[in-house]
C-alpha cells in the first residue's frame, strides 16, 4: 500500500476551529500538550531544585511577570522601556505599608498591585499620546527620575532603604504563589489578547487611526492596557519586596527593565509564551555566567547577538512553527 | 417643505501653518442626498474630510450633523454619532484575515449600542458583511490575510469597515482610485445599494465620469475654495471649474 506524509495539524485545526469535535485522545493531547506539559514542569520544578536554584526559579518567575507585562504593552503598541517604574511603584508601595503600618503581606501586595498599576497609569497618562521612540524615552526617564528624587529627599529610607519587611511565612508558599501568578498571568492574558477585546489592541499597535476610525477611545484601550501591565509589574516588585524583606532604591535599576525586553525578544514577541520562556533561559543563563566573573556581561551580551542573528522571530514562534508541521505516515486510497 | 439639513458645514477654515487649506466652506447636505466633491490635487478635499470627520480640528468655523455641534470634537466620538468614512491611502490591519478586519468596526461602542449590547458571532456577522461588498464566499477571499490581497479587495474591506458601523452618514475619499473599470463597475452597485437603503454619502472622487452617473450634486474645491456648487452639468459647464480643472489662457 503506498504511502504518503500528512500535516497532523490540518486535521485538529479543522475539527477544534468553530466548532469543538474532537474525538480521540490523541487529538486532546496534541492541542493540550503544549499547555500542560509545561505547567507540570513549572510546578514541578520547586520539588526537585535544590536552595541556591529555587531562589533563581523565583527570579525567572518575576522576570517572567515583568517580560509578560512588557508584551502587553509592545502588543497594543506601546514600548516600554521602564519595566523598572512598575516594579519599583509596588516595591515601595508595599515596603511603606508594611513598615509604617505594619500591614501583612496579604493585604499589603495586593494593594501595591493596584495602587501601583494606578500611579503608574496616571503618570503616564500625559504621554499615551507619544508614539514609538517618545513614549518610550519617558518611560526610560522616569524610574531615573524617582531614585535621584528618593536620594535627594531622603524619604522612604533614602538610600538605605526599608529594612524589616515582614517575610512570607515559607519558602514552598513563596514559590507556588509566585509560580501560580506567572502561569495565570500568562494564559489568563494569553486569552485575553486572542479575543476581540485583545484584537482592539493589537489594532491600536498595527493602526491606531483605523481603530479610531471605528469609533473607539485608542487612549482608554491604552490606559487599561497600561493598567494591567503596570499592575502586573507592580504585583512582581511587592512579592520580591517580601521575600528579600527590603526595599531601596535598586528596584528602580534599569536590569528590571531591560531584561525583560531581552527576555520577550528571545523567546519571541507577541505571544507571552515566548516571553515567559526567554525569562527561563536568560535569568538562568545569567547565574550560570557568575562564574566568568567581569566578563559575564560580555558572554551573556554575545549570546544575547547569537540568538537575535540567528533567531528574530524568537524561540517560541520557532518551536511553535515545527510543532505545527508534525507530519505522519498515512496511506493513500487506491 | 425644506427637510432639515443632516450635514450643515457654516464658514470652515484650516491653516497649517501659512497655508490655508480651507477657506471658508459652506454647504448643507439632506438626508438621502449623495455629494460629489471634486476638484484639482491639492484643492482641500481630503482636508474637508479630515475637519468634517474629526481627524484634523478646524481654525474656524461649525460644523453640525443632525443640527448638533460636532466641531472640534475627537473622531471616535463623532463616528459614535453616526459618521463613518473611507481613507484614500487604504487602512487594513495587514497581519489579519479580510474577516479578521472587520472585528474592530463590529467591537465599535455604536454597533454595540445600536444592537443592544449583543452582537453574537461577530465573525459570522464580518463574513456576511464582506459578502455584501463582493468578497465572494466559495473563493474563501475573506479568510486571506489584508497583507495579501490586491488594491481592489482591499478598496472595498475599507467599504466594508464603513458599513459596518452602520452610519447614517458615510464619506468616501477616492474609494475608485487605483481600481480597474470593472472593479469600479462592480462597486458602483455597492453603493447605489447604500443610497435606496436611504444613507447619506459624500464622495470624493477623481473618477469623473462614474461619480457624475450617480451624485445628486456636486462641489467643486479649489485651493481650499468652493468655486461650484450644484448638479453634474451645472458644474461642468462653470467657467471657474474649467479654469480650475483645464487653466486659463
Amino acid at each position: 500500500m503506498p504511502k504518503r506524509k500528512e500535516r497532523i495539524d490540518r486535521g485538529i485545526n479543522v475539527r477544534s476551529g468553530d466548532v469543538f469535535a474532537l474525538c480521540s485522545w490523541r487529538e486532546m493531547l496534541y492541542l493540550a500538550g503544549p499547555r500542560f506539559i509545561p505547567v507540570f514542569i513549572c510546578l514541578l520544578l520547586p520539588l526537585l531544585l535544590g536552595i541556591y536554584w529555587q531562589k533563581v526559579l523565583l527570579s525567572v518567575a518575576v522576570f517572567a511577570l515583568l517580560a509578560i507585562s512588557w508584551d502587553i504593552l509592545a502588543q497594543t503598541g506601546m514600548i516600554s522601556l521602564g519595566q523598572a517604574l512598575f516594579f519599583g511603584m509596588g516595591a515601595y508601595i508595599t515596603g511603606i505599608l508594611n513598615h509604617y503600618w505594619g500591614m501583612s503581606p496579604v493585604v499589603t501586595i495586593p494593594i501595591a498591585a493596584v495602587c501601583g498599576g494606578l500611579i503608574c497609569t496616571v503618570l503616564l497618562l500625559p504621554v499615551l499620546r507619544l508614539r514609538g521612540i517618545y513614549f518610550s524615552m519617558v518611560t526610560l526617564i522616569l524610574p531615573l527620575m524617582l531614585v535621584r528624587l528618593i536620594e535627594a529627599t531622603r524619604i522612604f529610607g533614602g538610600t538605605e532603604g526599608l529594612t524589616g519587611m515582614t517575610p512570607i511565612p515559607s519558602k514552598w508558599l513563596e514559590l507556588y504563589v509566585i509560580i501560580g501568578a506567572m502561569l495565570a498571568a500568562l494564559f489568563g492574558f494569553r486569552r485575553m489578547l486572542s479575543s476581540d477585546y485583545g484584537l482592539v489592541l493589537k489594532g491600536i499597535r498595527d493602526n491606531d487611526r483605523s481603530v479610531l476610525n471605528a469609533g473607539i477611545n485608542i487612549y482608554w484601550y491604552k490606559t487599561q492596557a497600561l493598567f494591567i501591565a503596570s499592575g502586573i509589574g507592580a504585583f512582581a516588585g511587592a512579592f520580591l519586596t517580601h521575600v528579600y524583606m527590603f526595599v531601596g532604591m535598586p528596584v528602580f535599576a534599569l536590569d528590571y527593565s531591560i531584561l525583560p525586553i531581552a527576555a520577550a525578544v528571545v523567546g519571541g514577541p507577541g505571544s507571552l509564551a515566548g516571553a515567559t520562556l526567554g525569562a527561563f533561559i536568560l535569568v538562568p543563563l545569567s547565574e550560570l555566567l557568575r562564574g566568568t566573573g567581569g566578563l559575564r556581561i560580555v558572554f551573556y551580551g554575545v549570546f544575547l547577538v547569537i540568538f537575535i542573528v540567528a533567531l528574530p522571530e524568537g524561540l517560541f514562534h520557532f518551536f511553535q512553527r515545527k510543532y505545527h508541521q508534525f507530519e505522519r505516515w498515512v496511506e493513500v486510497d487506491q | 417643505m425644506t427637510t432639515a439639513p443632516l450635514l450643515d458645514v457654516t464658514g470652515l477654515h484650516k491653516n497649517f501653518g501659512g497655508v490655508q487649506a480651507i477657506r471658508d466652506l459652506n454647504f448643507e447636505l439632506a438626508p438621502g442626498e449623495l455629494l460629489g466633491i471634486i476638484g484639482p490635487n491639492g484643492s482641500g478635499k481630503t482636508t474637508a474630510v479630515n475637519l468634517i470627520t474629526g481627524f484634523v480640528k478646524p481654525s474656524s468655523g461649525k460644523v453640525l450633523f443632525k443640527g448638533r455641534d460636532i466641531t472640534g470634537q475627537p473622531a471616535y466620538r463623532i463616528v459614535r454619532i453616526g459618521i463613518a468614512r473611507t481613507f484614500q491611502m487604504v487602512k487594513p490591519f495587514y497581519q489579519l484575515p479580510a474577516y479578521k478586519n472587520m472585528i474592530i468596526p463590529l467591537y465599535s461602542p455604536r454597533v454595540k449600542k445600536l444592537v443592544g449590547g449583543k452582537y453574537g458571532d461577530r465573525d459570522a456577522v464580518a463574513l456576511d458583511l464582506l459578502e455584501e461588498v463582493g468578497f465572494e464566499r466559495d473563493a474563501r477571499v475573506a479568510y486571506k490575510v489584508a497583507s495579501a490581497l490586491p488594491q481592489g479587495y482591499l478598496k472595498r474591506l475599507e467599504l466594508a469597515k464603513a458599513i459596518a458601523l452602520q452610519p447614517d452618514l458615510v464619506i468616501l475619499d477616492e474609494l475608485f482610485s487605483g481600481l480597474s473599470l470593472a472593479e469600479v463597475a462592480s462597486i458602483l452597485p455597492i453603493i447605489e445599494k447604500l443610497r435606496i437603503e436611504g444613507k447619506t454619502i459624500i464622495m470624493i472622487e477623481h473618477r469623473l465620469k462614474e461619480l457624475f452617473r450617480i451624485a445628486d450634486r456636486v462641489i467643486v474645491l479649489n485651493y481650499g475654495q468652493k468655486i461650484a456648487d450644484g448638479t453634474a452639468a451645472d458644474v461642468m459647464d462653470s467657467a471657474a471649474v474649467k479654469n480650475a480643472y483645464l487653466g486659463s489662457e
